[in-house]
């Protein structure tokens, strides 16, 4: 329940210069983006883009430059721009992240960004991979509630804590940086991966569900949990913050305990 | 070309879309057609709140949502469909819940709730805490949701399908009076594969239209960069009106300069709004309920605020949004992600520092006419057989002139899974309608225009060239003079629009060409929000005339309807074309509440 509040003041004095502003810097970059269309040829290459950009500029807006105003052939998906769906995952520099949440300024711009599509899934055209076997694997773990039993007529109880034991994994936007940054899944593509993990996580520790044990038998497959090496890759990598190693470790107790 | 056969075909697999699919796909054969991947979709960037009136935390109920329903869009809402939303709003939450939905809880283990912008005790006493929320990503929570259990139900999506044409046959009819008119019926949907470039035909019963808004039309907008109104263009170029175009809610707190939205839940946690003189001035504008008034009345005056030299920043063109009395462990607790937002964007600490903030372009109050079993209408009373609408493309009317906080989230739940059931239920009864001769032409031509363009012209200038004239023109202020002005913009935009240059010629994911069909959707949109706005020469909810500074029920107590030229009604009763658009009236449907003067 939210806290009752004292009314805040009708007016308060304001420090000098509070709430930013002033000019913002710009710079010049040159972005490095993969490039790949199996129409014009089977080889990928990569194509330098020389750009000025602004201080809150982040990657997806040069790339958008590039796709506006260079070469509207360069592909990539976005769609919210603020991190939130999870279109735009990519290899910046090496790292999987959204290019709607990697701030320019962040980077080292003395070099050439690099911008590659994500590893271990077949590239469609330029940044855009096929998802669907990220999708599938996603499938396959039973992402839905399943509840034995009469339906209650208003909603279920749940306590505070028991909500709060699965909060983190809830976050999940299905943006697959976790998965495809994890060198297990890059080599064997039929690895769950952690992205699946952490959507099973949300339901086995979710106190309404009642499938937690199917979910279990399914991640104790050979391609489950247990192919995961704790590179802690994909907990770098989640752009929600998600801790997906502490998720999967938790699912593996969970099958060594069988106890939720 | 590949032709498909489903009983119900949805168009777009957002919260709406995915709830009908929900309740379609467990009657009829169904198919999804989705421009992005499901999770992809807008609803999940919705934060504050879902309110119903399940009077878990203190005495409410779903009369009293009707009432704030109908104030908050200035009486302009189909009172009908406000209590019909506000009624199942209950079985809304409740159903979410039972899909798996992780709502916070209070104490006793029930759904919590809590405040948000017009909605109030009683008619108006004091705010009321009505909002079902998950956080501040109420809407993530409710995509995740619904997508999670059209997998549990087996829904067959097609994922990055952009469906570009609707195909109705039109027959000889007579109305009961005894006069001749052409009654629509819906055949199917074509629609652009982009992973190939390839066209399928969907031929269906009933389709569904789910495709969201149309925010794109303005710079500064809280919508998605697909937001492009594809739906409502659709429809509009297939002679189906569009109702109340001129109401586009322009949301409070949007990020200074970027336009990301900060929940209005911020404000229902106790943030307010200052000025550069440190002062909370929404006490001046609605004395009542201040901060936590509707939104289009906080946009307004914190417009005026910049306008009167009040703004904060080097070029005085915002106003602050102010945390820092909140405890930084509630702020965690209540608004993790929007404060997250406010430091990676701006790079402002909201527990010491207030936000930068100005109004975003946020949502379309008008759409695609439907009655509240979410039929289309060709015209004020005519259904059009198997076609239905839910969600922001839609007008049922239940936002009037202005949307309440968390009614949108509502809105997709209860419409969404009407729109579900009725399009299943008249395909068990129904026949196919036999499909037109070259189903695809029209959209052949529509790729064809934008492929072969080998002018000079950029999809991407002419869009932020259209951007810039509706927010400068056609934003929270207008005049006779900046509508005009807008419509003499689009018209050269237009004459433009022909002389565009695709660079990428591939079939593959040619999002080059995509963005050019968009713009064509864009622009035909932003011209019938502005010739709505012309007509409307009053000032009611989110539409401000700046020279008719007041409500006119004796003249505009009625809905708009926008026909593109050639399909008005023709029965006398449309204007003159202007731009294009023909515009007509539609009655606004009364149950239990008189106009009264909006007041907070």
């Amino acid at each position: 329940m939210s806290a009752e509040l004292a009314e805040p003041a009708s007016k308060i004095e304001l420090p000098a210069g509070v709430g930013g502003g002033g000019e913002i810097p710009t710079f010049d970059i040159t972005l490095r983006v993969r490039r790949y269309d199996p129409e014009v040829s089977a080889e990928a290459h990569w194509d330098d883009f020389k750009l000025t950009m602004y201080g809150t500029d982040r990657v997806l807006d040069a790339l958008h430059k590039v796709k506006w105003d260079v070469d509207g052939s360069v592909s990539f998906r976005r769609s919210c721009a603020h991190g939130v769906c999870g279109s735009d995952a990519m290899r910046i520099n090496g790292r999987n992240r959204l290019a709607c949440k990697t701030l320019l300024k962040d980077l080292d711009t003395s070099k050439p960004i690099t911008v590659e599509p994500i590893k271990g899934l077949p590239v469609e055209k330029d940044l855009i991979v096929d998802m669907e076997p990220f999708f599938q694997s996603f499938r396959e773990v039973m992402p839905f509630l399943i509840n034995k039993g009469h339906e209650p007529t208003k909603e279920r109880l749940q306590s505070a804590e028991d909500r709060e034991r699965f909060d983190d994994t809830t976050k999940c936007i299905l943006c697959a940086a976790c998965t495809s940054s994890c060198p297990v899944f890059w080599t064997d593509g039929q690895y769950f991966g952690p992205a699946a993990i952490v959507n099973a996580h949300r339901f086995i520790f979710d106190s309404r569900d009642d499938a937690g044990d199917m979910r279990l038998e399914i991640l104790n497959d050979k391609e489950g949990v247990w192919r995961c090496r704790t590179t802690f890759n994909c907990s770098e990598a989640c752009p929600r913050g998600i801790q997906v190693t502490q998720a999967i470790a938790e699912v593996k107790q969970a099958i060594l305990a069988r106890k939720i | 070309m590949q032709v498909h056969k489903y009983d119900v075909v949805i168009v777009g697999a957002g919260g709406a879309g995915m709830r009908a699919a929900i309740e379609s796909g467990q009657r009829a054969r169904t198919a999804v057609l989705t421009k992005l991947y499901p999770t992809r979709s807008h609803t999940g960037a919705a934060q504050g709140g879902m309110c119903a009136a399940l009077a878990n935390v203190e005495e409410d109920n779903w009369e009293w949502h009707t009432f704030d329903t109908i104030k908050g869009g200035d009486y302009l809402v189909d009172q009908d469909a406000a209590e019909v939303m506000a009624k199942e709003a209950i079985d809304a939450v409740l159903d979410l819940e039972k899909m798996g939905l992780p709502f916070n809880r209070t104490p006793e283990g029930r759904i919590d709730q809590r405040r948000f912008g017009g909605h109030t005790r009683d008619h108006g006493k004091a705010p009321v805490r009505r909002a079902c929320y998950a956080a501040d990503r109420t809407g993530h929570m409710i995509l995740q949701t619904l997508y999670q259990n059209c997998v549990k139900h087996n829904v067959e999506f097609y994922n990055e399908y952009y469906v570009l044409d609707l195909l109705t046959v039109e027959e000889d009819a007579v109305r009961e009076d005894g006069t001749p008119f052409k009654q629509k019926r819906v055949a199917g949907v074509v629609s652009y594969d982009l992973a190939s470039g390839e066209l399928h035909v969907f031929q269906a019963k009933s389709v569904v239209f789910a495709s969201g808004g149309a925010g794109k039309v303005f710079k500064t907008t809280s919508n998605a960069h697909t937001l492009t109104g594809d739906g409502m263009g659709i429809a509009f170029r297939r002679g189906i009106p569009l109702e109340d175009m001129e109401f586009f809610q322009f949301h409070p707190t949007g990020l200074a300069g970027l336009g990301i939205l900060l929940s209005e839940a911020a404000r229902g946690e106790g943030a307010i709004l200052r000025n550069s003189e440190g002062e909370r001035f929404m006490e001046r504008y609605a004395p009542t309920i201040k901060d936590l008034a509707p939104r289009d009345i906080v946009a307004r005056s914190m417009a005026n605020e910049v306008r009167e030299g009040r703004g904060c920043g080097p070029n005085k063109d915002y106003v602050l949004l102010d945390l820092t009395h909140l405890e930084p462990a509630h702020i965690d607790a209540k608004l993790p992600d929007i404060t997250e937002f406010a430091r990676t964007y701006l790079g402002v600490e909201p527990y010491t520092e207030p936000v930068p903030v100005f109004p975003t372009a946020h949502y379309a109050m008008g759409g695609i006419p439907t009655n509240i079993t979410t039929e289309v209408l060709q015209d004020n009373d005519t259904v059009v057989p198997g076609l239905y609408a839910a969600g922001e493309v839609a007008c049922v009317s239940v936002h009037g002139s202005n949307r309440l906080g968390t009614n949108s989230l509502l809105d997709i739940n209860v419409f969404g899974k009407r729109a579900g059931i009725a399009a299943a239920e008249y395909a068990k009864t129904a026949d196919f309608v036999e499909l037109p001769e070259n189903p695809e032409a029209f959209t052949i031509q529509l790729l064809d225009v934008a492929r072969n363009a080998n002018g000079t012209e950029k999809v991407s200038a002419i869009r932020k060239e259209l951007q810039d004239t509706m927010d400068a023109n056609m934003q929270v202020f207008r005049t006779a003079d900046t509508l005009n002005q807008v419509l003499k913009d689009i018209e050269s935009f237009e004459e433009r629009y022909t002389r565009i240059n695709v660079q990428d010629k591939g079939k593959r994911f040619n999002l080059d060409l995509l963005e050019a069909v968009e713009l064509g959707f864009l622009l035909e949109l932003a011209r019938v929000m502005t010739v709505a706005a012309l007509h409307r020469e009053e000032s009611r909810g989110g539409h401000f005339r700046e020279d008719f500074p007041d409500r006119d029920d004796e003249k505009f107590m009625k809905h708009s309807m926008a026909y593109k030229e050639d399909h008005a009604p023709a029965d006398g009763s449309a204007e003159e074309a202007i731009a294009g658009v023909r515009l007509a009236t539609k009655p606004v449907v009364f149950t239990r509440y008189e106009p009264m003067v909006r007041k907070y």
